[in-house]
């Protein structure tokens, strides 16, 4: 635009595109995209600014303290991260070969239309409130899990020598291992969406290729296509993990919220967004508070660097699927 | 041992593939199984009292929730006329004014800012308006969601503006049309039923989050006069009444559990089955 005006006709020009509104249109549209990045810099700065009295108290070593005593005024984050860590892997090891062999079934075997509808109804599972799969699993899963599930894993799986430590305890039916599966429940859909879409665009050479030196269709799949599409499923396991991260109402309602670092997975626990969720609005004290909102900056960080890895790796298996190499 | 070896590969091969399938629709069934228990138990509490009385004091029986489904209304009212406009305007600019390299910025940050747990923006709108005033509002619940409803309208709004196939805009401009007023008159009514589809998701999904209010909008047991004063919203009420010891705050979780869903999945499915008729790019 600004090249085509000669230096001479310089103002009339100006005047004549200010006219035509074009300028205009432009800058208003540019200050409200502009919006996004001042939000998120005022979240960062609030965050930080508002958390400095609990990082000048403590310093680093708010992260490995595990003692959170609200009346003596003494906060360490390390109960929250575990049970945040916890919770988000034991969900995962749920969630990934699920969510992969369900994006596998719908993208390599189903026919087109079925494995659409399929896909709607997942969608649709991504829909629900997560006050809602609260909701399911206070009355549904834990009871389940402290009648049924849990005794069956502590007799079966609790005895087998080094992971039979993470099945043994007292089971009250909530706690990490409950938590962990009403997230898997949570995150499965969006492993499945991503990855789903992330197959389909593994080009058909590579499976006509693999089948015709004689694999057989699972092999083609689990040998030829998902490596191919390796890096974007990367990409929706950490998009997965950065929501069971966040995810707050479902995994507060069925933790168990107790401080503690236990190697059972039966125990009750805390998360980072539960202890925010359920001490907040009743947070005295200032030093109280800018504890509290010091766990929110550690959750938005771990969750923000996430999220950034995982749309560099699925951006990536866009375009490396667009140029079979 | 060559045999052997194929009768292995084969049945491995029919073994996984099963699996998989089996996979796909156990998932699927979750979402019956929600379905079914919250039809079940919500639709024997779900009762005309529900939609039109305040909640009764504790121990009471009966009672409904009319202020928190106005509650929900009128958060989502905030949300709306906050975050539309703003996430739909900053969409036109990404879609057809953007530059390289501020645009990539600005398209990346909002999918991070959409990424960023609702608890934490919970945190950020407690701090920018209930913190100042030392009390809990309509209006800081509303604008906490608003935020989380910008990112979400603006790639949407992005997204179907690109669909908008350019020899429209080349028409149009070839008619003496300005750049500003292609994009009213054309480009945009030609994305309407898109621009619009994204902006009921967007809200479909804020309407059933619960962790951005508890300290901002925090939650009432009365009406709620005004913008200034806390407010109820379903979700809040659902999260209060679960936790609760009491069988018939249960109850009405339950309740309030189906009308929530059932609203949130009729928003859903409605607008994308509109989108699979193809209704996204399409000039009227």
């Amino acid at each position: 635009m600004e090249q085509a005006v000669p230096p001479k006709a310089g103002p009339r020009a100006f005047v004549k595109r200010l006219r035509n509104g074009d300028e205009i249109a432009h800058l208003i549209t540019l200050v409200f995209a502009s919006s996004i990045l001042l939000i998120t810099s005022a979240l960062v700065y609030e965050l930080w600014v508002n958390s400095r009295l609990a990082r000048v108290q403590f310093g680093f070593g708010f992260f490995a303290k595990t003692i959170w005593d609200p009346i003596s005024g003494d906060f360490g984050a390390a109960p929250f991260i575990y049970g945040t860590l916890v919770t988000a892997i034991v969900s995962l090891a749920i969630a990934l070969p699920l969510g992969l062999a369900a994006a596998i079934f719908l993208a390599e075997l189903a026919p087109r239309k079925l494995s659409d509808s399929i896909a709607f109804l997942i969608d649709l599972l991504a829909a629900v409130p997560s006050v809602i799969y609260g909701l399911l699993g206070i009355f549904i899963v834990v009871p389940l899990m402290r009648t049924t599930v849990g005794p069956a894993l502590i007799h079966t799986v609790g005895r087998v020598p080094v992971i039979g430590k993470f099945f043994k305890g007292p089971n009250y039916g909530v706690g990490f291992l409950t938590a962990g599966v009403v997230l898997a429940i949570m995150i499965v859909p969006f492993i499945i969406s991503v990855s789903r879409e992330v197959l389909l665009t593994v080009p058909r050479e590579q499976r006509e290729a693999a089948l015709g030196l004689g694999s057989t269709r699972w092999e083609a799949t689990w040998k030829v296509v998902v490596p191919w599409a390796r890096t974007g499923i990367m990409g929706s396991v950490f998009l997965a993990l950065a929501r069971a991260l966040g995810e707050t109402m479902a995994v507060t309602m069925v933790i168990g919220n107790d401080p503690k670092i236990a190697a059972s997975l039966f125990a009750p626990g805390y998360t980072i967004a539960a202890v925010i969720a359920n001490e907040f609005s009743e947070a005295t004290g200032n030093l109280y508070l800018a504890a509290l909102i010091e766990l929110g900056l550690v959750l938005f960080l771990m969750t923000f660097i996430l999220n950034g890895l995982a749309r560099i790796l699925i951006v990536a298996t866009d375009r490396g699927g667009g140029h079979p190499a | 041992m060559i045999r052997a070896r194929l009768i292995w590969r084969k049945s491995l091969n029919a073994v996984m593939l099963t699996l998989t399938g089996v996979a796909a629709f156990a998932v699927v069934s979750v979402l019956f199984l929600i379905l079914g228990y919250l039809v079940i138990n919500g639709g024997r509490s779900l009762n005309w009292d529900f939609f039109t009385q305040l909640p009764k004091p504790v121990g009471e029986t009966g009672g409904g929730m009319a202020n928190a489904i106005v509650g929900s209304l009128k958060l989502l009212f905030l949300a709306a006329i906050f975050g539309l406009p703003i996430g739909l305007i900053g969409g036109v600019y990404l879609a057809e004014f953007g530059g390289k390299t501020f645009s990539f910025i600005t398209r990346y940050t909002a999918d991070l800012l959409n990424g960023v747990p609702s608890i934490v923006i919970g945190i950020f709108a407690y701090a920018l308006f209930v913190l100042p005033v030392k009390h809990f509002s309509t209006f800081a619940g509303g604008v906490a969601l608003a935020i989380m409803v910008i990112p979400i309208t603006l790639r949407s709004t992005e997204e179907f503006l690109r669909a908008v196939p350019n020899n429209l805009r080349e028409g149009s401009m070839a008619l003496g049309a300005s750049k500003w007023r292609t994009i009213a008159s054309v480009i945009l009514p030609a994305a309407r039923g898109g621009i619009i589809t994204g902006m009921l998701l967007a809200l479909a999904r804020v309407a059933g989050e619960t962790a951005p209010l508890l300290f901002t909008a925090f939650g009432n047991r009365f009406w709620s006069p005004g913008w200034n004063q806390p407010i109820s919203s379903l979700p809040r009420m659902i999260y209060d009444y679960a936790i609760s010891p009491y069988d018939d705050w249960h109850r009405q979780a339950w309740a309030a559990g189906l009308v929530l869903l059932g609203l949130v999945l009729i928003a859903n499915i409605g607008t994308r089955l509109v989108l699979s008729r193809g209704g996204g790019g399409r000039s009227a």
